[in-house]
């Protein structure tokens, strides 16, 4: 029998995020420069363990995942399970601003996918003395509504099966099957509601277009790596943000929405890089 | 284009089993080309080709046929490779009562994406 058991630790927290106590879960695993990592809509922080499973990242980093209210192993704070949920702006960086203070992390590294890789844009503009560097998978400005996200929650659809079949066309076909499956599995558990309330940030409020003139990346470095099959953020969104930040873009070929969770050896591959350039900045 | 569909997703296909909540007549568009493609329980039953005079049908998924044909790919490019990456770029088209291709939306991508030929052997697709 084999048994293998994973270096990474799981624990709860108690913290005020908007004036409301939170338990909040998160995982980690290493020890060095903080390395805060983002999930994307509608999942949980799952979708990292590569990272934090991988020897040559946790050797420099203490890589801190953290599953937003509402999501994974956070329930929503009590009372509140009832209502409408939309995240913002305000409201999402507020929750990693708390993280960050209540886990007493020094000038740590983001690195957010998706809405993720929007919010660490917000970070830039709003707090950029607080951080040693950003990294944004899937990273762009705003995104222009596409499809009718009032499908995502409604009483006739299993909301499960719709975000799922969401969330798995956003892969590339050449990522692996059952890391592909596992994606999806992440947000076929999703709670009602989540993921289009995720997406009200996503698609509405999360805009920075008018801001990201104001980002100062001399303040604080912002790497951006997008994949090449994302069409909710596309490789020419990144590129286009890239150009108006003054920064450089990684395309990641033959990855998708999902680059840490989908293909997560070929992520790697494209992610140390980064960390060892942030390192010797 | 989709005459194949009464194989790849007839009765006693995993396709089949997928969908088995579904009853829907589904009209796929390729270009002015209309196939009417019958579902009962999940199973496609009948691919009728077009043209129709009085078609009747729940929901229609319309697309150029040269974007049918990059979405058809063993492999396809990025933004043909799953309808949605279709509909973002414009090139696609769902109309009709939604509720039945949305409730059951994996299925109807995967029974689409059925007609692809397999990946070439050795290629990073077919591992």
């Amino acid at each position: 029998m084999t048994f293998h058991v994973e270096p990474i630790t799981g624990r709860y927290g108690h913290v005020e995020i908007g004036g409301r106590m939170h338990r909040l879960y998160w995982e980690e695993a290493g020890q060095g420069i903080p390395l805060v990592c983002l999930h994307t809509a509608g999942a949980d922080g799952r979708q990292y363990r590569a990272v934090l499973n991988d020897p040559e990242v946790t050797a420099h980093h203490r890589v801190i995942v953290f599953d937003m209210p509402r999501h994974g192993k956070s329930s929503p704070a009590p009372g509140t399970v009832d209502e409408d949920y939309a995240l913002t702006s305000e409201g999402y960086v507020e929750q990693i601003l708390a993280v960050c203070d209540a886990l007493a992390l020094e000038k740590p590294v983001v690195m957010g996918c998706s809405i993720g890789g929007r919010i660490v844009l917000h970070l830039a503009h709003r707090h950029p003395e607080r951080f040693r560097a950003l990294i944004g998978l899937q990273s762009s400005d705003h995104v222009a509504p596409y499809y009718d996200t009032g499908w995502l929650h409604r009483a006739d659809v299993h909301g499960g099966e719709v975000c799922g079949a969401v969330a798995y066309g956003l892969m590339a076909p050449q990522s692996p099957e059952a890391e592909r499956d596992e994606t999806r599995w992440h947000y076929m558990q999703g709670g009602p509601g989540v993921f289009k309330g995720d997406l009200w940030f996503y698609k509405v409020d999360g805009d920075i277009s008018a801001e990201v003139a104001e980002i100062d990346v001399s303040r604080c470095p912002i790497h951006l790596l997008t994949g090449s099959y994302d069409y909710s953020c596309t490789p020419d969104d990144t590129r286009d943000l890239a150009r108006r930040l003054g920064v450089e873009m990684t395309e990641m070929e033959g990855m998708g929405h999902f680059p840490m969770s989908e293909n997560p050896a070929r992520f790697l591959d494209y992610l140390r890089p980064v960390l060892a350039k942030i390192r010797e900045g | 284009m989709f005459a194949g569909l009464a194989e790849t997703g007839g009765p006693g296909t995993p396709l089949a089993k997928r969908g088995r909540a579904l009853d829907a007549r589904m009209m796929l568009r390729a270009g002015t080309a209309e196939t009417l493609v019958t579902i009962r329980a999940g199973a496609v039953i009948l691919v009728e080709e077009g043209p129709f005079v009085m078609p009747s049908w729940d929901f229609a998924i319309s697309a150029p046929a040269e974007d049918w044909a990059l979405f058809l790919r063993p492999v396809p490019p990025p933004g043909s490779h799953d309808l949605m990456a279709l509909l973002r770029r414009g090139a696609m088209r769902f109309e009709g009562d939604l509720h039945p291709l949305m409730s059951n939306l994996l299925y109807v991508k995967l029974l689409l994406a059925s007609l692809r030929p397999a990946p070439a052997p050795g290629s990073e697709a077919a591992a």
